[in-house]
């Protein structure tokens, strides 16, 4: 099953990074996010999966289209020359014409590529340390100041025996209590946020000129 | 958004799910404790549900249901109300965010259940910045330009007072 909504999730990406229109490739990118929260549930991350579903294919997907609205619906061509084109009919083309830019447009392509290279290969390196996923012995879930803390002290029992939080959702404990000033530092985040795209997208105020005509 | 006059069967269609998406996020919030979600799903839930007003029933009218001044004070206002928990417990003598601060009773039951007010205070902050912060960014990333069939009167955009 995971396979199977991995594979989706490949081909949806893929898809949105080749599409040309933008209205289009955002459609996708909401498929995508509702793909990654049904692959969130199957793991049981609840509520990881009710932030993707209501953030990522609801909410970004809005303001993407708003962004569209401002900017067209069609990426432009001129910047997306093909990574490798090694013909040279091609090669001689670049040399008579387009010249300068194309040879830009590629050079900076190509950096994004050895960039994403890169990072590919250090995640690649790193997959083999990482513990299978629900594994029993992950340190995350072994250290008795994490997991095993959050789990077995944090919530109320039936018995009545009182937990450090008390919660049954232990996801509130950890967000609520003990990374408070996480969760704190994130709400500032979204906060700022809004507070760029008031400064950077909200016209002035209008200004009344002393001498009664409107400016 | 494009500002042609929206269809009938979209109206029709999405008015009356507003207040269920509305009573939907301040359950999202009230249950946080209990399942999945919380303020921060709550506050998108609560903003979405302004979000499909302007979609269908046009920009200014959506705007018209939280107006500009409202949501731009209730931005810090969330981010006060959650930070105002933590300082209350610094008062109390306890630690930054340290709930059972917030009563001087020694009984554990008080005390343990004082976790429970305060995570609901703090979820209610996060809800409050959470939905003021994304319906300002959607209002002010689909403002309609000059020339789009709604005119803006900037009075009456502004607002000051929420109505």
């Amino acid at each position: 099953m995971e396979d199977l909504i991995l594979a989706i999730l490949v081909g949806l990406a893929l898809a949105a990074v080749r599409l040309k229109d933008l209205l289009a490739a955002t459609a996708v990118l909401g498929a995508y996010s509702l793909m990654m929260a049904v692959l969130w549930a199957w793991m049981n991350a609840l509520d990881v999966s009710f932030t993707e579903a209501a953030v990522g294919a609801g909410i970004s997907t809005v303001l993407m289209l708003a962004a569209i609205v401002r900017v067209g619906r069609r990426e432009s061509s001129r910047d997306r020359a093909p990574l490798f084109r090694t013909s040279l009919g091609t090669f001689r083309s670049r040399i008579k014409d387009e010249g300068g830019r194309a040879a830009h447009a590629r050079g900076a392509r190509f950096s994004a590529f050895a960039a994403c290279a890169l990072v590919a290969v250090g995640l690649l390196y790193g997959i083999p340390d990482m513990p299978p996923v629900g594994s029993h012995d992950a340190p995350a879930l072994v250290h008795p100041d994490v997991a095993q803390r959050y789990l077995h002290k944090s919530p109320n029992r039936e018995d009545g025996t009182l937990g450090e939080v008390g919660p049954a959702n232990i996801i509130t404990s950890v967000l609520g209590d003990y990374r408070g000033y996480d969760t704190m530092g994130e709400t500032v985040v979204i906060f700022t946020a809004a507070l760029c795209v008031v400064l950077l997208l909200r016209p002035a105020p209008r200004r009344r000129s002393k001498d009664g005509e409107g400016a | 958004m494009s500002h042609h006059t929206p269809s009938p069967i979209l109206r029709y269609v999405a008015r009356p799910t507003v207040p269920f998406i509305q009573l939907y996020a301040l359950y999202v919030l009230g249950h946080g404790e209990d399942g999945p979600g919380g303020g921060f799903q709550g506050g998108v839930i609560f903003a979405a549900s302004i979000v499909l007003l302007a979609l269908t029933e046009g920009w200014p009218y959506g705007r018209g249901q939280l107006k500009r001044g409202f949501t731009d004070a209730l931005m810090p206002f969330g981010c006060l109300v959650y930070s105002g928990v933590g300082a209350l417990c610094l008062l109390g003598g306890g630690a930054f965010l340290g709930y059972e601060a917030l009563t001087t009773s020694l009984d554990p039951h008080v005390r343990n259940h004082m976790h429970h007010y305060g995570l609901m205070a703090i979820e209610a902050g996060v809800m409050i910045t959470v939905t003021s912060s994304m319906l300002t960014l959607f209002f002010e990333m689909s403002r309609p330009e000059p020339g789009d069939p709604w005119e803006l009167d900037e009075e009456d955009e502004a607002g000051g007072q929420h109505g």
